[in-house]
């Protein structure tokens, strides 16, 4: 994986995701939402800073770095 | 004088403490209710949620200590943490001491949260609805009970509320609405 090493890897917990789309708001890019308004990941590595505050804001803490 | 002012300014920032605690538990509501995400909102709800649950501690604090230091009514320290052990208004005095030993519980879970499984802390998180009728009831009984102006401020924030805890009810259903949807829809 080329780009692993600028930033940290993302996940998300399916069976605790509520789908409240605030990861994607977070982090634009790197998750988009389907159409239940669940995230889907687009780049799994991502800025530290901006993950560090999008797991943070999670309300169903189902967003985790890995 | 500066006894005088202490009271006033203990009052004032029980006001304050109401109307935050009031638009906490409704941004908590918020955030629990939606499943359907529009726009940014969902990241500002929930950063104000969290944020100013921290930033109304300064008003509840000044609130509590000013009350006690006052001097003018004897409230004792240790009524800061139990219950129903002040000379003054001991009752209602000790409905906002139940709301500040709830408002403890509350903080330290969430701030344990990644240690505590997800449906503990959620049933405990639950309390925040008793929290916020207990600091009402302190407010609207003792706190503005000779205050029109004041009352007006704790019916608001019980209204509010209300609508609040009653839009909870109706619209947290929106998934199990689309799932019957999907269902009835022809699969082909």
């Amino acid at each position: 994986m080329p780009d692993s090493s600028e930033g940290v890897r993302i996940a998300v917990d399916r069976v605790l995701c509520t789908g409240h789309g605030v990861c994607a708001q977070t982090l634009p890019g790197a998750i988009v939402l389907d159409e239940w308004g669940y995230p889907v990941i687009r780049s799994e590595a991502v800025d530290p800073e901006a993950a560090a505050l999008a797991v943070k804001l999670c309300p169903a803490r189902a967003l985790y770095r890995r | 004088m500066s006894g005088q002012a202490l009271w006033f300014i203990s009052r004032a920032t029980g006001v304050v403490s109401i109307v935050l605690i009031t638009l906490v538990v409704c941004l908590g509501m918020v955030t629990a209710g939606r499943r359907r995400p529009h726009g940014e909102s969902a990241t500002v709800v929930m950063g104000l949620h969290r944020w100013l649950s921290l930033g109304m501690l300064v008003f509840l604090g000044t609130h509590i200590v000013t009350a006690i230091s006052d001097g003018y009514v004897s409230i004792g320290w240790l009524s800061v943490l139990v219950p129903f052990t002040s000379g003054y208004e001991t009752l209602l005095v000790g409905l906002g001491t139940l709301g500040v030993d709830l408002l403890v519980v509350l903080l330290v879970t969430s701030y344990l949260r990644h240690r505590i499984p997800e449906h503990r802390w959620r049933l405990i998180h639950w309390l925040s609805y008793a929290m916020w009728l207990v600091a009402l009831g302190h407010g609207f009984f003792m706190g503005t009970s000779d205050q029109p102006v004041l009352r007006v401020v704790s019916v608001a924030c019980a209204v509010v509320g209300g609508l609040m805890v009653s839009w909870r009810v109706i619209a947290s259903h929106s998934d199990g609405e689309r799932r019957r949807e999907i269902d009835a829809q022809e699969w082909t």
